[in-house]
């Protein structure tokens, strides 16, 4: 698969490898702890209020794996990355952010850089993964409102020819509007749904989260 | 907010240390994964039963950890469900050679992690799992559009008549159809008259007014059926029982197990007004309770309310009801 990849040097657009990943997680991080308060009050508003505090207990404990291991592969460092959100999340977060990294890691076993199409594979299975873990569905007012049309986005940039960061780009621009198209959903799953028509006119929390997720593989 | 607490995020792993102290010689308590055993070792060839999910709804479930009862209960942070890593080794830690069943409350967070750790000890140990998932609460009406019926005075029945048969060396599938019957024929209603305070939150989940309660509530302040005002015990009985009663349907010459059941800060005087308001509308229905239950079993920090689950009862599980049980919260016959 590698040999697929016209120029495999570090930093180039045409590949994402394990450095580039990692910055991804670090920015993820801070950014979580950036938004904490108002992940809080978003989940507070429709959910029970702990979504901020146990996305920032996971991904700081993902950055404490970040400092302490050096990872060789894609593959080795995401489903490290699934690993320690299951175990430290808990709610129903931990299991959908945990999934889609375990998931994630499937197509990029062995590889140390992917290429735009490659990583594609890798960001369908992540996004089945919590839709399976979830049983949940477009529409349902949850992060797959982010990650559906995102995976659209960079499925279409990638068939266009883009670069993973080009294609990255336009998934964060396709999240970011979906997380917003959420404000007017009423939701289906969790514990928002027991709201009923009172969940409209509130932007999903998960939805956000993931939204952020996508906007910090590019900027 | 003023609470009994030191720092809000130190409040489970605490009151654990404290729980420990207080039942040495009962319970064991793994303090890295905030997990609470018996402290006696499983019987060769029995089930083991393992419970868990959000901490703040003692003394459900780590209360119920004993003779004829849970063999381990996983704490998860307030209200928030345990994680897998914690399921996994209560699971290994409790199989005697017969299997384990894992007793799950009907929320989204709860079901996630314990499916989670059920696949990892499916590829990992040699332990027949089986998963048992409580959803008692007629206040969700509509669950074709929600995540389903919530779990919760059931599970306190479930627990103790699982427990049971389990103690009697019932195999796993036994167990497990045990604990099925008990939440096919229990409904529960829960409501509030105030909200309650997660201590990381710092503020009450949900406000009431002085003149209304919440008629349906879930027992993390979730919404019930609809805000109402604010009434008489006998009209707080009456609406709950006739629903819990309309669902199943229960029928006039039906035995019931009865939990009358408080949210955490409903004085026990309240309880027993209640219960007294209670069983004089199952009475009027031609419904014999056989073993009633009235007090704090699975509550809701301090949220100001009652919830009432009803069983129909058969003479097995009666006979299951009667056995004997040794747990913190829960205890006779020994």
């Amino acid at each position: 698969m590698m040999s697929a990849v016209p120029d495999p040097v570090a930093g180039t657009p045409a590949t994402l490898g394990v450095p580039d990943l990692t910055t991804w997680l670090r920015r993820y991080a801070a950014e979580i702890v950036a938004h904490e308060q108002e992940l809080t009050d978003l989940d507070a508003a429709i959910g029970d209020g702990d979504h901020g505090a146990n996305m920032t207990r996971g991904m700081t404990a993902v950055v404490a794996v970040l400092d302490q291991t050096p990872f060789e592969t894609l593959d080795a460092l995401a489903k490290k990355v699934g690993m320690t959100l299951v175990s430290s999340v808990g709610g129903a977060s931990g299991p959908l952010y945990g999934t889609f990294w375990l998931r994630f890691a499937k197509p990029l076993s062995g590889l140390a850089r992917t290429d735009a199409a490659t990583l594609g594979l890798a960001l369908r299975a992540g996004v089945e993964g919590i839709q399976q873990r979830g049983k949940a569905e477009g529409g349902d007012k949850t992060m797959l409102d982010a990650f559906l049309p995102a995976l659209a986005a960079y499925d279409a940039a990638v068939d266009a020819g883009a670069e993973p960061t080009a294609a990255l780009r336009d998934a964060a621009t396709a999240g970011r509007a979906g997380c917003a198209a959420t404000v007017t959903m009423v939701a289906r799953k969790g514990r928002a749904s027991y709201l009923g028509e009172r969940s409209a006119g509130h932007q999903d929390p998960g939805a956000t989260s993931a939204a952020l997720l996508l906007e910090c593989a590019v900027s | 907010m003023k609470k009994l607490i030191n720092r809000p995020q130190d409040v489970v792993a605490e009151s654990l240390r404290g729980f420990a102290l207080a039942h040495s010689g009962k319970v064991r308590v793994d303090h890295d994964l905030a997990t609470v055993y018996r402290a006696e070792r499983p019987l060769l060839g029995t089930v083991g039963l393992v419970s868990g999910g959000g901490s703040g709804h003692e003394p459900l479930h780590a209360g119920f950890v004993g003779h004829g009862m849970l063999s381990a209960a996983c704490c998860g942070q307030v209200f928030t469900s345990p994680v897998p890593d914690q399921v996994v080794a209560a699971t290994q830690q409790v199989d005697a050679g017969a299997g384990v069943l894992h007793l799950v409350k009907n929320y989204t967070g709860d079901v996630m992690n314990f499916e989670m750790a059920a696949e990892i000890v499916a590829d990992t140990a040699d332990i027949e799992v089986a998963t048992v998932v409580l959803d008692d609460d007629v206040a969700v009406q509509d669950s074709t559009w929600t995540a389903g019926r919530r779990g919760t005075g059931a599970t306190v029945f479930a627990e103790k008549l699982a427990g049971a048969a389990a103690e009697e060396g019932r195999p796993l599938a036994e167990v497990a159809a045990i604990a099925r019957h008990v939440n096919e024929n229990a409904r529960s209603m829960g409501m509030a008259i105030a909200p309650s305070t997660v201590p990381t939150a710092g503020k009450p989940n949900f406000t009431l007014g002085e003149d209304e309660m919440e008629l349906g509530v879930g027992i993390h302040g979730e919404p019930g059926r609809a805000t109402v005002p604010y009434a008489p015990a006998a009209d707080i009985a009456r609406q709950l029982a006739e629903p819990v009663l309309a669902d199943l349907p229960f029928a006039g010459g039906d035995r019931a197990l009865v939990l009358l059941n408080g949210m955490g800060a409903t004085p026990l005087i309240e309880l027993y007004l209640m219960y007294g308001e209670v069983a004089a509308i199952l009475a009027g229905h031609g419904i014999e309770v056989v073993r009633p239950l009235v007090g704090n079993y699975i509550t809701s920090l301090d949220m100001a309310g009652c919830s009432l689950t009803v069983l129909r009862a058969d003479d097995e599980l009666l006979r299951l009801w009667d056995a004997p049980v040794e747990t913190p919260a829960l205890r006779w016959g020994r």
